[in-house]
């Protein structure tokens, strides 16, 4: 067989790996920038206000939870498909 | 000499294979027998906590109780108020210590994995807080009305209610009870991977591979004891988000009325 048909059967048998490794770098981002801007802004709040800093930190939890939930939904899926 | 190849984690790790009743459906591996060694542990340590329980606490008990009030104050009587804080303490207690014990598993030497990383528990949990969130909702305001009120935003203009009810919907009835469960498991997943990794790369670097690749080693293991330590947080963060998203979703059904 002719060199250039069997190198056009190596080239077909690659499959490229690693999809999920970028997924989830993709989808790292938003959250990333989302966490940040929730546990900014409670940190402002907390300065303003010292009394209520309690009910202030157990809402950016809360915020947190959320906004990573994305972050770590995307890092599963790579793992899935 | 023969190299030996560096064995990555993968998810294989999650699937160990059968050590009792293998074949039956109560076939038990290593994962679910960790699974009851460590529930069966956290109800011992709150029997010896609480048995012949005194006024003033001496001891375990004291401990025993610092934890129980962690929970009542900061969790249930936060969110849900005094009265309804008191009806639910039980399952949010519940969930907050059996996510805890269960978790602490991915840092015990000899266990090295969270029960959690499997969907199985996660799953059970997720759906104990959506199954007592609707309850409670349908019980005070009627099935349809529950319904309506948790899915209709009040104060829109008649064609946005065709686009806003059906994310609503999926929103409160579908995400909710999905976003416990995989929110969970996946820190759990993310963190054992991570200590996996670290850990066999340290091994692999100081005894199999030789020469200056032990430096290497030196730096996986700091990375390996760092994020130990890391992990000891994530574990406590997760209980503690669990329990709160579920007394928050307790919350809102409460009030599903006055959004």
């Amino acid at each position: 067989m002719s060199l250039a048909y069997l190198a056009q059967e190596a080239v077909q048998e690659t499959r490229s790996t690693g999809f999920g490794a970028i997924g989830y770098g993709l989808a790292a981002i938003g959250p990333g920038i989302g966490v940040g801007i929730v546990v900014g802004k409670a940190i402002e709040g907390m300065v303003r206000q010292p009394e209520m800093a309690g009910q202030v930190r157990t809402t950016m939890f809360l915020g947190i939870a959320f906004t990573e939930a994305l972050a770590l939904i995307g890092l599963v899926a790579g793992f899935i498909f | 000499m023969a190299a030996e190849e560096f064995h990555a984690p993968s998810l294989n790790d999650f699937f160990p294979p059968a050590v009792l009743f293998e074949g039956t459906p109560f076939e038990l591996d290593r994962l679910m027998l960790v699974r009851i060694l460590l529930s069966g542990l956290m109800m011992l340590f709150f029997v010896i906590a609480l048995r012949s329980p005194k006024i003033i606490p001496r001891g375990v008990q004291n401990i025993g109780e610092i934890a129980l009030d962690f929970v009542r104050i900061n969790i249930a009587e936060e969110i849900l108020g005094k009265e309804q804080g008191k009806r639910f303490l039980p399952v949010i207690t519940t969930i907050f210590f059996l996510v805890l014990a269960s978790n602490l598993g991915s840092i015990i030497p000899f266990i090295n994995i969270s029960p959690n990383a499997r969907i199985g528990m996660p799953l059970v949990l997720a759906a104990l807080a959506y199954i007592v969130f609707n309850y409670v909702g349908i019980k005070k305001y009627g099935f349809f009305k529950y319904v309506k009120s948790s899915i209709v935003v009040p104060g829109v203009p008649l064609p946005l209610h065709f686009l806003l009810v059906p994310i609503e919907f999926i929103s409160t009835f579908v995400l909710r009870p999905f976003t416990l469960m995989v929110r969970l498991m996946a820190n759990m997943l993310a963190g054992h991977i991570l200590l996996v990794l670290f850990f066999s790369a340290t091994q692999y670097f100081f005894f199999i591979s030789g020469g200056f690749q032990a430096v290497f080693g030196v730096a996986s293991l700091a990375a390996g004891i760092a994020f130990t330590f890391f992990e000891l947080l994530v574990i406590f963060l997760q209980a503690y988000v669990f329990a709160l998203l579920t007394s928050v979703y307790i919350d809102l059904a409460l009030h599903a009325d006055s959004h």
